[in-house]
């Protein structure tokens, strides 16, 4: 008998050690910012050899239609369509400052990586990503932290205008209904046109006129600007 | 007819030798007794630590830092929710303790004094082993409204003796109170004015610190200057298990 329930639990054991091929994972992602929202989340498991974005790579189209406007629709065709799987918009909506959408369930199949994008708002083109995190085989809690990419497609004029088009210049909205209006623009002299680490934004404190439509008390940061937490089950 | 034999030569035994007992507790009615046997005392196994914190800022001064040994799973602040009393008036005015108040809170070991930009502290610290669980390190920028830096919830149980882990921390703002920057709101040699205040008048949530403007930035009120920005990391903060 007694051999028995060691076998019995030797074989269980070595079932359990197997490695995962398919991982059910459980997400948040924190906004740690001061005054920015983050559109529609868009979560993506991939294979190894796809991103969503890359620093120091031009954006993809879907990603430039992202970081302008918030529309996260082609991306996530584009990952569905290479055999991925997606949670999108799992806030249901904007994801406030210092706010956190949790137990987002993924079944990451056979997917091995992780990205996460969102726009930042209101900006012209700055997003929160996670580019290609590979998932762990290992059972546990992950946490780490996301900076914000400038995707290098727009002019950081900083003029709140209803722009969110890819192509069209300013910004889309100040959700939080706190931007300013008439600006004559911040000069952008940034010859970067790939993606790469978002350099803040300037802001004044002026409502009414002024370089900027931005409030530098209310809509600066400092990297990182997310907090994700994965539990791989 | 043994079943009731044998049963009585069981209980007879057991009736004997708990009196044997009965009598060896009751030395003290024995003048020629020996002493009582006192429990050993057993030493508490002590685990040692040194905690090494290196201020990474240009021009913000950090108030002693507090490094505080906590039952698992308890945790000074999370981000996204409100800051408590103990923890806003440690980023309001540096003063960490109330700390000591908080729910899983063991022991607050505090650091020797303010930490001057560039400076680095060590704090060293012996908890007993059955208390080992996680541990917090938080100051705060002085030179701002609310800023505080640290880490909150690392577990202690993943080092060995000599080992050693590294980590690079984040600026965060409590949340309680408005970065106005003005005269007479910032503890720190800037300014010398207010520290805790219990008005909250800002989002109450602990977030992210965005930074300091400072009036070299444009904001006209502010009694900072570009010396007293900052940008992530920073903090170095750098634990050895050193018994």
């Amino acid at each position: 008998m007694n051999v028995n329930h060691v076998t019995k639990a030797l074989i269980l054991g070595s079932l359990m050690s197997l490695p995962a091929t398919a991982a059910e994972l459980e997400i948040s992602v924190t906004n740690l910012t001061h005054g920015n929202y983050f559109t529609p989340l868009l979560i993506a498991a991939h294979d190894m050899d796809s991103h969503l974005f890359q620093a120091g790579e031009m954006a993809t189209p879907a990603l430039q239609k992202m970081a302008e406007g918030g529309d996260i629709g082609d991306l996530d065709a584009a990952v569905t369509g290479a055999g991925g799987v997606t949670m999108a918009n799992p806030a249901m909506g904007l994801l406030a400052p210092s706010a956190k959408v949790e137990s987002i369930m993924l079944d990451s199949g056979e997917m091995t990586h992780l990205s996460i994008t969102a726009m930042v708002l209101p900006t012209n083109d700055a997003f929160v990503g996670l580019d290609a995190w590979k998932i762990p085989t290992e059972a546990g809690t992950y946490t780490f932290t996301l900076n914000a990419y400038d995707a290098g497609t727009e002019a950081n004029d900083e003029i709140i205008n209803g722009g969110g088009a890819v192509g069209t210049p300013g910004i889309p909205a100040a959700p939080g209904g706190d931007g300013g209006m008439n600006a004559t623009g911040v000069m952008d002299s940034s010859s970067n046109d790939k993606v790469h680490i978002h350099p803040g934004v300037l802001g004044d404190t002026d409502v009414n006129a002024g370089t900027s439509d931005l409030d530098s008390r209310i809509h600066r940061w400092l990297n990182p600007v997310a907090r994700v937490t994965v539990v791989v089950k | 007819m043994n079943y009731p034999k044998l049963n009585f030569k069981y209980s007879a035994t057991a009736i004997i030798a708990f009196a044997a007992i009965s009598l060896a507790g009751c030395s003290d009615n024995d003048n020629d007794s020996p002493a009582p046997v006192q429990p050993p005392v057993v030493a508490p196994v002590m685990q040692d630590y040194s905690v090494m914190i290196t201020n990474l800022t240009a021009n913000q001064p950090m108030s002693p830092v507090a490094v505080v040994a906590q039952e698992s799973g308890s945790r000074l602040w999370s981000t996204g929710m409100a800051a408590s009393v103990a923890l806003e008036t440690l980023a309001e005015s540096g003063d960490s303790s109330g700390l000591t108040g908080e729910t899983g809170v063991n022991e607050l070991f505090s650091g020797d004094g303010v930490l001057v930009p560039g400076a680095t502290q060590s704090i060293t610290m012996s908890l007993e082993q059955s208390s080992v669980a996680d541990l917090s390190i938080v100051t705060m920028l002085v030179n701002t409204n609310d800023a505080f830096a640290g880490t909150t919830g690392f577990n202690l149980s993943t080092l060995a003796v000599d080992d050693a882990t590294t980590l690079r921390v984040i600026a965060y703002d409590a949340g309680t109170e408005a970065n106005s920057e003005e005269k007479g709101t910032i503890p720190g040699p800037a300014d010398g004015g207010e520290g805790f205040n219990a008005v909250r008048d800002d989002n109450d949530k602990v977030h992210g610190h965005p930074g300091v403007i400072s009036a070299d930035d444009g904001l006209a009120d502010s009694v900072l200057s570009a010396s007293h920005r900052f940008d992530n990391p920073v903090m170095i903060i750098k634990i050895t298990r050193t018994k």
